[in-house]
């Protein structure tokens, strides 16, 4: 067996058989216990070696070409050429690493915060890995769909388990809402079938369709991808399922998760219905705006941290999808490729600095057992080292030149003053919102004279702590300094996608 | 060169970075001596620079240091351009920050937060000087944001005090609605241009000015106005232009080193400095052109006099240094960018001496800053006192003194563009400018009287203690007093008349008034004597300090009696013009009502209670009778997969 032939599935099947490992190893009933430090052991080894496979395939990845590489293709079900078909262009690539790269911090800032089950826990998070990155990978639909749904079960059951007191009402909300998005695209992929004959996602990008075909099928795309995105209306599960979820899922929710609906668009919705998402440009740039302005408002005034946090994922998550369709606002015009890079940047960054925020959320937590804002106040008198790394990250939030939450918004601003003056004007308004509601919740959480006897207790962070945040606000640091590496993994593949979406699809009679 | 100017920016980064993160390693010592080492060699690095440039006929350099991304065909580099006009700044930030590192360590001696603060104001002066050396607006808005952090992280360095940490946060989000436009301008400049390249925009500037664009739709306006405008609201923020200014006074919470370094000498000019730099693109456009005045008279008159009505010491100085930047800002509108750079750099020293002394007498009083609290000092702080002197003499452009230099010829530029004509925004501008010159003494000399002449007004306990303070924090005054007092004499000829920019400053030939000032300029000497004649400046200035005199010193009953009869006026003066309303109860307030509108009525009552809700609670209901089949959440989860295999094989076996 050649190692680079199956590097993909050897990153989808590790975490995942190494999570069925896990969960038979089990923790003896005892978190405390010597066998649950084993399988903490042994679920920290498989995270790092999956991150070390992954980066093998960053090594071997050649920026230069949009073609699919390290595929593997095998037939799976003959009857209905449903095929085990993956590969991996510079749009999922960075998308991979980043899958990757988070997961052993989170396994690693979860170590000691589950008191209960660990076992089925840790299992959770590398099971669920390995699901998310096939996500990535998948280049037939029904191996897509299966793995798009089956990864809901860990994050369902993340939630659902180890969440705070009100999950029921988030998990069942997180339900409704991922289920009527998802069926959906499933009733969109048989119809493609249909007409092409088989799963395959390029033969779907090939076949022609009439506008009314296309606008039936966005929309269905766009249910199941615009609530894990999420786009305006269609966010309100997002701060109840963050608000619930333990610090470890609330980071992969964030981080990775999120990314699943940005990616959908830019995978099936713009090569495989171009004059749809045309059709459709318009609506979705107003919601993205929407998210934008309405959402930034709305998260001034949350009085819980990880509501504040979650809505400014959703405000920055606007990013991406006024990237990834302003493109036929700007015509002729060049710039339609620095959108959709700037949403894919975007999409990266804002995994590194929404898992990091939720970290920091969860920091607080594990001491105070509270994410309220009006019970925190000078908590820099007593976690100074944590002060520091929690305002860089809320810097990083607030986009700051330098760290990577500069690099996607600063592109997309550009790309859409090209399209329309007012459509950077209202994007561009998050320079004031976000930096309203990141330090607002600084300065009330971190500055001032401790607040009362519980924050004047506060210890400093742990080496282990420590090391999660400064690997991140390193990786922050160094996409915002240096975003070269990472924008031309992807180049390649946005002027052939953008090439694609150029060519009507429309039947010519 | 090239491993100077690298030198240059690296020095303060490294001292930033070894201070900040291994300060207890090294110790307090440790990290002054880092610190002012990395400065001092970027200070002398840079004068070898400028040396370079102007006394061997050192050509200018523009060159990239690394590229940060190319996407789109657009290059994002990161470069430096170092011509004259950098190279003076560079010197002017270097030096003045070399000073404030020297005397922070008396300053801050006693201070928990010693390391962290050196390793801040180190980390001001890499990111200012980023800033000034770019060749590009990428790295202009990087230098440009940094600054706005280290500001952030020193108007609140003792974070503890309530008035501190709402200080930082109003500045930065002030600054932030700068950088709005100022990043709509950047985009502008890259939609028309497709560059972010100084050169490559500037040679194209003529093509935007042939081109518009439709904000509102059927009015189309030239789109560099539009760019212009767009990079000034920018410079409106950084450089505390009106209504941006609001942040800066309250910045004074702040250490007294930073409000000299950044609140006066430096980050505060960095919109002055754009718009110099971006002479080539505002020469295009005199709309852009007479807002920059307007806005620019408003904040130099308006702004002083409140300085009159203040009475915390600072917060007079912080009021003069708005007032100041609006003189400059007008320079850069009547095209005189020369000018502007030229008061920025007197100002950056004069300015500077004058909060460091404020400095010196705050901590002689122990952290007294009302100036009713104060007088006869001069017995008790003999060198605080001449030096405060000379800086206030400079600030109010007494003949001879730095800022007499730079002022006066600030004044002739304005009173002598032409191509303003003789309508509303030339008297607005040129009035402006000039009334502001006994406004400026008024305030000036009732301060310096106010602290050291008259009655000694402090306590009998903390006067028991006043005695000059150490060298560390002379020495700097002496040394900022220097130049304050005479550098004017030698670079008024050279700086503007002599073409000292070269290429880095284009003005159009009908826009020059510099270029015709300099036909009549003949030596430093005539200029003096000129002054005494040529108009009422002098004697303005002059009627400043008699009135502070009269008013504060021979009759100081007066000024209470004033207050109480023009109570209306007073109270508006006292109100700062109700400005801090409109940005805390109406932007701020308002942004609050509307997003607590939005999530409670928006979201929670509309999405969530009528459209979710509505149809969750149905769902719940059916999951409620289904849990009592099983237990956990999976079971919902595997119902769903369920129906949509269900559906999927129907659809399959039916098309087949």
């Amino acid at each position: 067996m050649n190692f680079s032939q199956h590097i993909l599935s050897i990153l989808i099947w590790l975490p995942i058989l190494g999570g069925l490992g896990v969960l038979a190893l089990g923790d003896g009933g005892d978190t405390s216990s010597a066998r649950a430090g084993t399988m903490r052991l042994v679920t920290l080894a498989i995270s790092l070696l999956t991150f070390i496979v992954s980066v093998f395939l960053y090594l071997g990845f050649d920026g230069g070409t949009a073609a699919m590489q390290f595929v593997e293709r095998a037939p799976w079900i003959d009857a209905l050429h449903v095929e085990y078909y993956l590969g991996v262009d510079g749009i999922s690539a960075p998308l991979i690493l980043l899958t990757t790269f988070i997961t052993p911090l989170v396994i690693l800032a979860g170590w000691k915060s589950v008191s209960s089950r660990s076992a089925q826990y840790f299992a959770a998070f590398l099971i669920l890995e390995g699901l998310m990155l096939g996500v990535f990978m998948a280049l037939d639909a029904v191996l897509f769909y299966v793995l798009w749904e089956a990864m809901l079960v860990p994050m369902f059951l993340i939630i659902g388990i180890w969440g705070g007191e009100r999950r029921v009402y988030a998990t069942l909300k997180f339900f409704l809402y991922t289920f009527l998005g998802s069926v959906l695209m499933l009733v969109a992929f048989i119809y493609l079938y249909g007409k092409t004959g088989d799963f395959n996602f390029f033969s779907f990008n090939e076949v022609s369709l009439t506008l009314t075909e296309q606008k039936y099928l966005f929309i269905a795309f766009l249910l199941a991808f615009a609530v894990k995105v999420p786009m305006w209306p269609v966010h309100t599960w997002l701060p109840d399922a963050h608000v619930e979820a333990p610090t470890g899922g609330s980071v992969i929710l964030a981080a990775i998760m999120l990314k699943m609906g940005g990616y959908g668009f830019v995978r099936l919705s713009l090569p495989m219905l171009p004059d749809g998402s045309e059709y459709f440009s318009g609506l979705m740039i107003a919601l993205s705006l929407i998210a934008v302005a309405y959402i930034g408002l709305v998260a001034l005034m949350q009085k819980d941290m990880k509501k504040l946090i979650a809505y400014s994922s959703i405000a920055h998550m606007g990013f991406v999808t006024l990237g990834f369709f302003i493109l036929w606002s700007i015509g002729s015009k060049s710039g339609a490729a620095l959108g959709i890079t700037g949403g894919v940047v975007q999409m990266i960054s804002h995994g590194l600095i929404s898992g990091a925020m939720f970290l920091c959320v969860g920091v607080l937590y594990d001491r105070m057992h509270s994410r309220q804002i009006a019970d925190y106040g000078g908590v820099a008198n007593t976690m100074p080292v944590f002060a520091a790394l929690m305002v860089f990250f809320a810097m990083a939030n607030a986009g700051l030149p330098g760290t990577s939450g500069f690099v996607g918004e600063f592109m997309v601003i550009i790309a859409s003053f090209k399209a329309n003056f007012w459509f950077a004007f209202v994007a561009a308004s998050t320079l004031i919102l976000g930096a309203a509601y990141t330090l607002w919740m600084v300065k009330r959480v971190l500055y001032g004279e401790v607040a009362n006897n519980n924050v004047a207790e506060l210890e400093d962070l742990s080496p282990r702590e420590f090391a999660v945040l400064g690997i991140l606000a390193a990786s922050v640091l160094i996409v915002g300094l240096w975003p070269a590496p990472l924008v031309d993994m992807m180049s390649a593949t946005v002027e052939h996608l953008l090439e694609i979406v150029s060519h009507s699809k429309l039947p010519v009679n | 060169m090239h491993s100077f100017h690298l030198t240059i920016v690296l020095a303060p980064l490294a001292a930033a970075i070894i201070a900040g993160l291994f300060g207890r390693q090294i110790g307090r010592a440790g990290a002054h001596w880092i610190t002012i080492l990395g400065v001092g060699l970027s200070f002398v690095l840079s004068v070898l620079v400028l040396k370079n440039l102007y006394w061997d006929g050192g050509a200018a350099e523009n060159y990239n240091l690394y590229t940060w991304a190319v996407s789109d065909g657009l290059r994002m580099e990161v470069g430096f351009l170092i011509d004259r006009l950098s190279a003076l700044m560079m010197v002017v930030v270097t030096f003045v920050s070399l000073m404030v590192h020297i005397y922070t360590v008396g300053y801050m001696k006693d201070d928990a937060g010693y390391q962290r603060f050196f390793s801040y104001i180190s980390l001001f002066t890499f990111s200012m000087l980023m800033l000034v050396m770019s060749n590009n607006f990428l790295q202009l808005f990087f230098g440009w944001e940094a600054v706005g952090l280290v500001s952030y992280l020193l108007i609140g360095f003792w974070y503890t005090k309530e008035s501190a940490i709402f200080a930082n946060l109003k500045a930065f989000l002030v600054n932030r609605v700068g950088d709005f436009g100022f990043i709509l301008g950047i985009a502008g400049v890259v939609t028309f241009t497709n560059s972010l390249d100084y050169a490559t925009v500037f040679a194209n500037a003529d093509s935007i000015a042939a081109q518009n664009i439709e904000i509102f739709a059927g009015t189309p306006w030239n789109a560099i106005s539009v760019i212009c405008i767009l990079l000034f609201i920018g410079a409106m923020g950084k450089s505390a232009q009106a209504p941006l200014h609001v942040w800066l006074p309250d910045s004074m919470e702040g250490p007294t080193p930073i409000s000299a370094l950044i609140h006066a000498a430096t980050m505060v000019t960095a919109g002055i400095f754009m718009v110099a730099r971006m002479s080539p693109l505002f020469e295009l456009s005199e709309t852009a052109l007479a807002v920059v005045i307007v806005i620019g008279a408003f904040t130099a008159f308006f702004m002083g006099l409140l300085g009159i009505v203040q009475n915390d010491i600072k917060r007079v100085i912080a009021y003069s240094t708005l007032s100041q930047l609006g003189y400059m800002t007008v320079a850069l509108g009547a095209s005189a960018y020369g000018a502007a750079i030229f008061h920025l750099m007197t100002h950056a020293f004069f300015k500077a001496l004058l909060f460091l002394a404020a400095g010196s007498v705050i901590i002689a009083l122990h952290h007294e800053q009302d100036i009713r609290k104060m007088g006869g000092l001069k017995k008790y702080l003999p060198i605080t006192y001449w030096t405060a002197l000379i800086g206030s003499l400079a600030l109010i452009g007494f003949p001879g003194s730095a800022g007499f230099f730079s002022k006066d010829a600030l004044i002739e530029a304005v009173r002598d563009s032409h191509w303003l004509g003789q309508g509303p925004i030339y008297w607005i501008a040129y009035l402006s400018v000039l009334l502001g010159v006994f406004v400026t003494a008024l305030y000036s000399f009732r301060l310096f009287f106010l602290v050291f002449h008259g009655k000694e007004r402090m306590d009998d306990e903390v006067k028991s203690h006043v005695h000059e303070t150490p060298w560390v924090i002379t020495a700097p005054l002496i040394l900022l007093a220097i130049p304050s007092a005479i550098i004017g004499w030698f670079t008024i000829e050279p700086v503007l008349f002599g073409g000292f920019f070269g290429d880095a400053i284009v003005v159009t030939s009908a826009h020059d008034v510099l270029g015709r000032m300099g036909e009549e300029f003949h030596g430093s000497w005539n200029f003096l004597k000129h002054s005494f004649v040529a108009g009422p400046v002098f004697y303005l200035a002059a009627a400043g300090v008699f009135t502070a005199w009269f008013l504060y010193l021979k009759r100081p009953e007066l000024p209470a009696k004033i207050a109480t009869r023009f109570s209306a006026i007073y109270r508006l003066l006292e109100q700062k013009y109700y400005f801090d309303d409109l940005w805390i109860k109406g932007f701020a307030g308002g942004g609050r009502r509307i997003g607590q509108f939005l999530w409670t009525r928006g979201d929670e009552q509309l999405i969530d209670g009528v459209l979710v809700n509505g149809t969750a609670n149905s769902v719940a209901r059916l999951a409620t009778t289904l849990r009592h089949l099983q237990t956990g959440y999976l079971y919902h989860y595997a119902f769903a997969m369920v129906i949509a295999l269900t559906l999927f094989l129907g659809w399959l076996l039916w098309m087949h």
